[in-house]
C-alpha cells in the first residue's frame, strides 16, 4: 500500500509560484544559500534518510 | 602540528648539534636552559638501554614516567635545551588529568590551571550553540583544564629529575638509525660534543608531528589534510569572560572564517583565526596584519581599545591523519609522531597521553618477559582504532570549521544561517572533543565473562569511572599501579581461590593488587586495599548494587573482564588474555 502523501495539483502550482518568487526576491548570489537552507528544512520534515537519498538522486537526474 | 611559523626548523648541517642556548622569549614564562651533560657513550663506554624515548614533549615525558611506574628505566633524548615555545597543547581533558595523576603531576596542574566545562558558539553576535561537557560530583577533575604547555612540561621534568629510573638528555638530537633488528635499535645522536651511537632494546618515537624516526622509516600516514590554515596567537589582556571555549563563526572582520578564543592562566588569551584564502603564513604573521586582526576580534567581543601584549604566534594547518601501525619492529610510535589531529577538539596531546598510558605497562611487561611480545601488537590495535575514530570525528568538525569545497561551504553557511531560528541544526555546531576510547574489540578482553549481565558500570574495554569517596578524596587517588582485581561484595574475606591466583602471578613478578569494595569500614581479609564505599555512588555506578561484582582492570584503568562471580581458573585465564596471550599468535 502506498502511504506517501502527494501535493494536490493546486498546491503544487502554488508552491511553484512561491518558489519562483522567492528565487527572484533574493539577490542572485544568495540563491544557492537560500535553496540549501530550504533543502535542510525540508529534510528535517521528511525525516527519512533513505527517502532523502532517493530525492537527492532524482534531483541530480537530467540536469 | 604547526607547520610553519616560529617553530625551529630541522636543519641539516655538518657541524655538531648546537641548540639555542638563550632562553626563549615569553612575557609570562621564565624559561630555564638546561645543560648538556656528556653521556657515557661519548667517553667510549658501551651502554645498552632498555628503552630510549625520542622527544621530550608531554607524550615522551609521560611515557618515561609510566615505564618507571613499572620499574623500567629509560633515557629521553631531546634536541632542545628548554621546554617548548608557546602555550601549544593548553587544554587537558579529564581523562588526561586522570592519567597525569598517575604520573604525579595532576595536582599541580589543577592548582595552576583554569578548569572549564562549557563551550559557546556565536554567529553574527548571537550565541547559537551552548555545549556542556558534563561534570558531576564523582569527578575530581573538570572536563578540561587550561594550562600552557611549558608548565606541564616543567612539572613532568621535575618529576623525572626526582626519579632515578629516568635520564633526560638535553641537546641530543637523533639524526638517524644506524641499526635496527630483532635484537634492538642503534640510534645516531648528535650533540654539542659530537655524535655517538646509542643502543636500546626498544625505542619510543615521541618526536612529534615532523618525527625524524617516522621519516627515517619511510612511514606514511593515512587520512586528510585540510587547506585551511590558522593563526594561533597568545596575548596578555584582561577580558571579563569566564573560562570556556568560545567560537565565532563568520565574524564581520573575517567573513566566512572561524575564530576561537581560549583563556589561560596569567591573563593569557589564545586567539585562533583562519587565514583568508591565498594568504601566506608570512603575510598572516606580519606585525600589521596580526595586530590589526587581533584588534578587530577584540572590538567584535566588545573590548575595542583594550591594552594587550603579544606573547607568541604561529600558523598551523589542520590534519586528520594516522599511521596504520604504531609498532615497527622495536620502534614504537606515540603522540603526534603517530597521528596528527586538528587542534579544535583538544585532541592532540590528549590523544597522546592515552597512547603513553596504553603503551607504558605493555612495554614494561614485555621487556620483563612477563608477557608475550604480541601484547605490543595490541597497543597498535587499540590505539590505531582510537585514532581512526578520532580522525573520523575530527574530520566532521574540520569540514565545518574550514569547509574544503564549495559544497561543504554552502552547507556550512546554510546551517549557520538556520541556527538563528532553527534549533534542529544547532547540534551540528557540536565540536566533538577528545574522550577515552572504549577498547570494545580488544583481543585483551575476556570473551564469555558476565559483561552482558551488567546494567551499569564501565563496560568491558572502557575506562574505570572515578568515584567521590569523601571530601577531596576519590577512588583514583587510591588505586595502585598494575593490574587490579576490584571485588564488590559483602563477605569479610576475598574468595581464597582468587587470592591464590593473584599470589601466583605476583610471585612471577606481575604488579597485581586486590582492591575490595565494601559498604562497611574495616579491612577485608585477602585484599591489599579495602575501600569503604558505603554512602557513595560506587555500588550504583559499577552495577554492583545488590549483586556481587568482580572487575579485572588493566594497569591503564581499562576493564578487561567483569563477572558476577569468578573462579580462580576464570581469573587466571582472563589475566593471561589481558596480557596478550589470546592475541594473534599464542605464546606459551
Amino acid at each position: 500500500m502506498n502511504t506517501l502523501r502527494y501535493l494536490s495539483l493546486p498546491d503544487l502550482e502554488a508552491f511553484y509560484d512561491l518558489l519562483a518568487d522567492a528565487i527572484d526576491l533574493v539577490p542572485p548570489e544568495k540563491t544557492e544559500l537560500m535553496l540549501t537552507k530550504l533543502a535542510l528544512l525540508m529534510a528535517n520534515e521528511v525525516a527519512d534518510i533513505e527517502k532523502l537519498k532517493a530525492l537527492l538522486e532524482s534531483a541530480r537526474q537530467d540536469l | 602540528m604547526r607547520a610553519t611559523g616560529r617553530v625551529p626548523k630541522v636543519e641539516v648541517t655538518q657541524s655538531m648539534h648546537q641548540p639555542v642556548s638563550t632562553p626563549r622569549f615569553s612575557i609570562y614564562y621564565d624559561y630555564k636552559v638546561f645543560p648538556f651533560q656528556p653521556p657515557p657513550e661519548l667517553r667510549g663506554e658501551q651502554v645498552r638501554h632498555p628503552v630510549t624515548i625520542v622527544g621530550a614533549g608531554p607524550i615522551g615525558l609521560v611515557a618515561a614516567l609510566e615505564l618507571a611506574r613499572f620499574g623500567i628505566p629509560s633515557v629521553i633524548l631531546t634536541a632542545e635545551r628548554q621546554v617548548s615555545e608557546g602555550s601549544r597543547a593548553l587544554a587537558y581533558t579529564r581523562r588526561s588529568m586522570e592519567i597525569l595523576q598517575q604520573v604525579g603531576v595532576a595536582e599541580r596542574i589543577a592548582r595552576d590551571g583554569l578548569p572549564w566545562q562549557y563551550g559557546i558558539s556565536f554567529f553574527r553576535g548571537e550565541p547559537v550553540f551552548h555545549m556542556d561537557m558534563g561534570h558531576d560530583d564523582d569527578d575530581r577533575f573538570f572536563p578540561a583544564t587550561n594550562l600552557q604547555q611549558q608548565y606541564l612540561e616543567q612539572y613532568l621534568i621535575e618529576q623525572i629529575e626526582a626519579n632515578p629510573l629516568v635520564e633526560l638528555r638535553w641537546a641530543s638530537r637523533v639524526i638517524g638509525i644506524d641499526g635496527h633488528d630483532d635484537d634492538g635499535v642503534t640510534l645516531r645522536v648528535d650533540t654539542p660534543e659530537g655524535e655517538y651511537a646509542l643502543r636500546a632494546d626498544w625505542v619510543i618515537a615521541a618526536d612529534g608531528a615532523r618525527s625524524t624516526l617516522r621519516q627515517a622509516l619511510g612511514l606514511r600516514m593515512v587520512g586528510d589534510s585540510y587547506q585551511g590554515r590558522f593563526v594561533i596567537a597568545d596575548i596578555r589582556v584582561k577580558l571579563p569572560f569566564e573560562t570556556r571555549r568560545r567560537a565565532y563563526f563568520d565574524p564581520s572582520w573575517n567573513p566566512g572564517n572561524t575564530v576561537l578564543m581560549h583563556r589561560a592562566p596569567h591573563d593569557i588569551w589564545r586567539i585562533d583565526y583562519q587565514l583568508p584564502a591565498g594568504e601566506t603564513p608570512e603575510q598572516a604573521l606580519s606585525r600589521e596584519s596580526l595586530f590589526a586582526r587581533i584588534n578587530e576580534q577584540l572590538a567584535m567581543v566588545g573590548q575595542a581599545g583594550v591594552e594587550w601584549e603579544l606573547d607568541w604566534c604561529s600558523v598551523y594547518s589542520a590534519y586528520a591523519m594516522t599511521l596504520t601501525d604504531y609498532v615497527h619492529g622495536r620502534i614504537i610510535f606515540a603522540g603526534d609522531a603517530a597521528h596528527m589531529l586538528p587542534i579544535f577538539g583538544v585532541r592532540g596531546a590528549n590523544t597522546g597521553f592515552q597512547d603513553a598510558n596504553n603503551l607504558g605497562w605493555k612495554l614494561a611487561l614485555v621487556h620483563r618477559g612477563l608477557a608475550p611480545r604480541t601484547l605490543l601488537d595490541t597497543y597498535s590495535h587499540e590505539r590505531v582504532a582510537a585514532a581512526q575514530e578520532i580522525v573520523d570525528e575530527a574530520g566532521k568538525s574540520t569540514r565545518f570549521m574550514t569547509p574544503p569545497t564549495r559544497g561543504f561551504r554552502l552547507l556550512r553557511d546554510a546551517v549557520l544561517s538556520l541556527t538563528l531560528t532553527q534549533p534542529f541544526v544547532r547540534p551540528l555546531l557540536h565540536w566533538r572533543t577528545s574522550r577515552p576510547h572504549d577498547y570494545v574489540t580488544s583481543p585483551l578482553n575476556t570473551r564469555g565473562d558476565d559483561d552482558a549481565m551488567f546494567e551499569a558500570g564501565p563496560r568491558k574495554g572502557a575506562v574505570l569511572r572515578n568515584i567521590r569517596l569523601g571530601e577531596d578524596d576519590f577512588l583514583f587517588d587510591h588505586l595502585p599501579a598494575g593490574f587490579l582485581v576490584l571485588d564488590f561484595c559483602e563477605d569479610p574475606a576475598v574468595a581464597p581461590e582468587v587470592v591464590d591466583v593473584v599470589q601466583r602471578w605476583r610471585d612471577r613478578g606481575l604488579p597485581l593488587s586486590i582492591v575490595a569494595v565494601r559498604r562497611q569500614p574495616g579491612e577485608v581479609a585477602g585484599a591489599d586495599l579495602t575501600i569503604a564505599a558505603g554512602g557513595t555512588s560506587m555500588f550504583d555506578k559499577y552495577g554492583a548494587n545488590g549483586l556481587p561484582a568482580v572487575y579485572l582492570v588493566r594497569p591503564d584503568q581499562h576493564v578487561a573482564a567483569r563477572w558476577r562471580s569468578v573462579s580462580g581458573e576464570g581469573l587466571d585465564q582472563a589475566l593471561r588474555t589481558a596480557m596478550g596471550a589470546g592475541s594473534k599468535e599464542q605464546c606459551s
